[in-house]
């Protein structure tokens, strides 16, 4: 088994959130694990990225060699197309469609809708929307998460764990906010991939 | 045992933790500071008393831990790649008096500038010192090699160096950790002439750190973290330094690497190791991060006698960073990809964060250089060189930590009027303040702002060493106290503001302007854990 993934979004926006829940789940399973990610100047509202790799055996390179990821997580859109050379050919890109615009030069909604159609395997959604009516758009990225989870070969419940873990320290309240948007995300997922 | 999940900074961490430090030193610095913020963070570290403090400067740092361990105890100091420039001169002198207790020098590198002016490497100061290096390529060898390097640097009575890049610092992955070690007691050298360098001990001492260069060399070649790693096909030999062994392990099923590999981890460079790869194969291929540090020993002046591929032949790009790819293309495993990223995806630099007081600062600033003109403007290193950026472009350099305040000095000794200095709170007391008592004794025509943020910004918000202090270190150095002015960058304030800096533009000596107002990521933090604690209340 093994799952190399780009986490991409812009500085604050949680991808280290996303990436930290994967690897509980990884973890607790017993895999090796290895999570490249971006602190320091391009935190302040740049493009960022987290290179999270999965394996049942021991991991060399801590980045993701280019044309070899299986998935590319990422929680605003323009961010998605930005680490398409890593993505497999069989790979699935799976990505917020709310824009995070804070530069003059941001590409139009519908060339930008365009290219992500042009990805053979994609999933867009907006997780901001979707977070928004279960009550916080902060939970955003893990609406973004539950629509990867049925892509990252761990059981659910490994998943739903992690974030009970993880938003621990942040009471009952947001832990059960993470979890409904986990499963909303991730129904979304499943509904888009197995239409009724 | 169950193994932690680290980040490469943080095994280094809880390796000196584990190793028995008594102290760690640093100033913040991407891609170094996570190590600082472990240990501060670690509840086993502050049960343990392990001193763990930022202090003002590099320099600052790398003596006090020199000091530490002068009373044989065991210390851990860190920084990045830059801020060693600013310890050199401790550093390189503690290669010579050499220690007592147990010194572990981080310099952690930036290969591409991420986070940086530069990428310089560190192994050359290493090198410049004589000292053992140690390179690990995996956050368990960071943990391992930690360890080690204490044990090597006791064993020798030197400092080792422990060199890392960010891809291993700003990484993830599991630790095993060994057994804890106690604490060293307190116990001076037995030679109370050790760290004299008078002229006649100094040579003395430099002596024995020659003396033991050999002995250096021998650990080199029998050490368990360089391996000649044999390979059948002899039509190539590699040489993979640190974390370039990932890449080239990467590229291969299992990382069965077809050809032999010499694995380099602690420097001198094994010559053993190397001598037989040389022998053995036709031609050898260096794979390092950073400079051609390897290749340029191995390749010599005349580079005539040995077939070598690396950085300086074109093999590899001779700046940036190694990853996969670029080690396949050099094997000549796969071809330059094509690139696949649709053209309508735009770059997005760093900014200032949304209610950031240096925004004020800078719209200020701008509105009274209208009537000046462009080209005024030195500032340094922090949150605030983003003023260089649009929409602000508001700033005219960025060299090194205080730079601003002596290079500002220099332009208005020749002439240049206005002359600005923008330097943060934190930049100020790290390097700042020895050019200011410059200005101040030569009367030089400069303003200086000094945007007072309480914090180390760009580094995530450390301490910043002089909080609250800023007017009485200025008035001490000798700024006249009616040419120190402190304002609030507020937009409510904004016409005030530009009347009052338009005013101290005009005086004709040293006068400090001080925009003060918390920094927002801070701020927004504090106010964050302030609601939390009311609620549990």
């Amino acid at each position: 088994m093994k799952k190399d993934i780009i986490l991409a979004g812009v500085g604050g926006q949680g991808i280290l959130s996303i990436a930290a829940t994967i690897g509980m789940a990884a973890i607790a399973r017993g895999l090796y694990l290895k999570q490249a990610e971006v602190h320091g100047m391009a935190q302040r509202g740049g493009d960022v990225q987290s290179n999270l790799r999965i394996a049942d055996k021991p991991i060399a390179s801590d980045l993701i060699p280019q044309g070899q990821a299986d998935l590319i997580i990422s929680v605003e859109p323009m961010e998605s197309l930005r680490y398409l050379n890593s993505l497999s050919s069989d790979g699935w890109l799976i990505t917020n469609t709310t824009p995070y615009i804070n530069i003059p030069n941001y590409p139009g909604e519908v060339e930008l809708n365009g290219e992500i159609k042009k990805v053979k395997q994609h999933i867009a959604l907006n997780a901001d929307q979707i977070a928004k009516d279960l009550g916080s758009k902060k939970a955003a990225n893990i609406v973004v998460l539950g629509a990867a989870s049925p892509f990252l070969e761990m059981p659910f419940e490994d998943l739903e764990n992690a974030i009970k873990a993880i938003f621990k320290k942040k009471g009952e309240q947001v832990i059960d906010l993470n979890l409904q948007a986990i499963r909303a995300g991730r129904q979304f997922a499943q509904e888009k991939m197995n239409p009724a | 045992m169950q193994k932690l999940l680290l980040l490469g900074d943080e095994a280094i961490a809880q390796a000196g933790i584990d190793a028995g430090i008594s102290g760690m030193y640093a100033y913040p610095g991407t891609p170094s500071t996570e190590i600082m913020q472990y240990v501060q963070a670690s509840r086993e570290a502050s049960e343990k008393g392990i001193f763990s403090r930022w202090a003002a400067n590099e320099k600052t740092a790398m003596e006090a831990a020199l000091g530490m361990s002068y009373t044989g105890k065991r210390a851990l100091v860190a920084m990045k790649h830059v801020g060693l420039n600013v310890a050199a001169d401790a550093f390189i002198n503690s290669g010579i008096t050499g220690v007592n207790g147990g010194l572990v020098v981080v310099a952690a590198d930036d290969p591409s500038m991420h986070s940086s002016q530069n990428e310089q490497d560190s192994r050359f100061y290493g090198k410049f010192t004589m000292i053992p290096i140690m390179e690990p390529a995996s956050q368990q060898e960071a943990y391992e090699m930690t360890r080690y390097a204490f044990e090597l640097s006791e064993k020798y009575e030197v400092p080792v160096m422990l060199r890392i890049t960010t891809r291993l610092a700003h990484s993830r992955a599991g630790v095993a950790q060994s057994e804890k070690q106690e604490q060293n007691p307190l116990k001076l050298s037995r030679d109370p002439r050790q760290f004299v360098l008078l002229p006649g001990i100094a040579r003395k001492r430099y002596k024995m750190l020659l003396d033991n260069q050999s002995k250096f060399q021998q650990e080199a070649n029998q050490s368990g973290y360089n391996q000649y790693l044999d390979g059948k096909d002899k039509s190539l030999g590699i040489i993979a330094c640190g974390l370039a062994y990932n890449y080239l392990a990467e590229n291969y099923a299992d990382g069965k690497v077809p050809y032999p590999v010499v694995k380099l981890s602690q420097y001198p460079m094994p010559k053993e190791h190397i001598e037989k790869l040389v022998k053995e194969t036709d031609q050898v291929m260096v794979l390092e991060e950073g400079a051609p540090m390897v290749e340029e020993q191995l390749r010599g002046f005349l580079d005539d006698h040995l077939k070598i591929k690396g950085r300086m032949d074109g093999t590899l790009p001779r700046d940036g960073e190694l990853n996969p790819n670029l080690v396949a293309i050099a094997l000549g495993l796969e071809e330059p990809r094509e690139n696949k990223v649709p053209a309508l995806v735009a770059g997005r630099p760093p900014k200032l964060c949304d209610g950031c007081p240096h925004i004020d600062s800078y719209k200020a600033i701008n509105e009274v250089l209208e009537d000046y003109g462009d080209g005024f403007v030195f500032s340094d290193i922090g949150c605030y060189t983003l003023g260089a950026l649009p929409p602000y472009n508001a700033i005219n350099s960025c060299v090194d930590m205080g730079a601003s305040v002596t290079m500002a000095k220099g332009a208005a000794d020749a002439g240049l009027h206005p002359a600005i200095t923008v330097i943060g709170d934190s930049t100020f007391t790290h390097s700042g303040m020895t050019g200011l008592l410059d200005a101040v004794n030569d009367k030089s025509k400069v303003t200086i702002f000094i945007l007072d943020n309480d914090t180390t910004a760009m580094t995530g918000g450390q301490a910043s060493s002089a909080s609250g202090r800023l007017e009485k270190i200025c008035q001490g150095i000798g700024v006249d106290p009616q040419h120190i002015r402190v304002i609030r960058p507020l937009k409510k304030h904004h016409e005030e503001n530009v009347k009052l800096i338009r005013e101290e533009l005009e005086y004709d000596g040293v006068s400090v302007i001080i925009p003060r107002r918390e920094c927002i990521v801070v701020m927004n933090k504090r106010m964050r854990a302030k609601f939390k604690n009311k609620k549990k209340k």
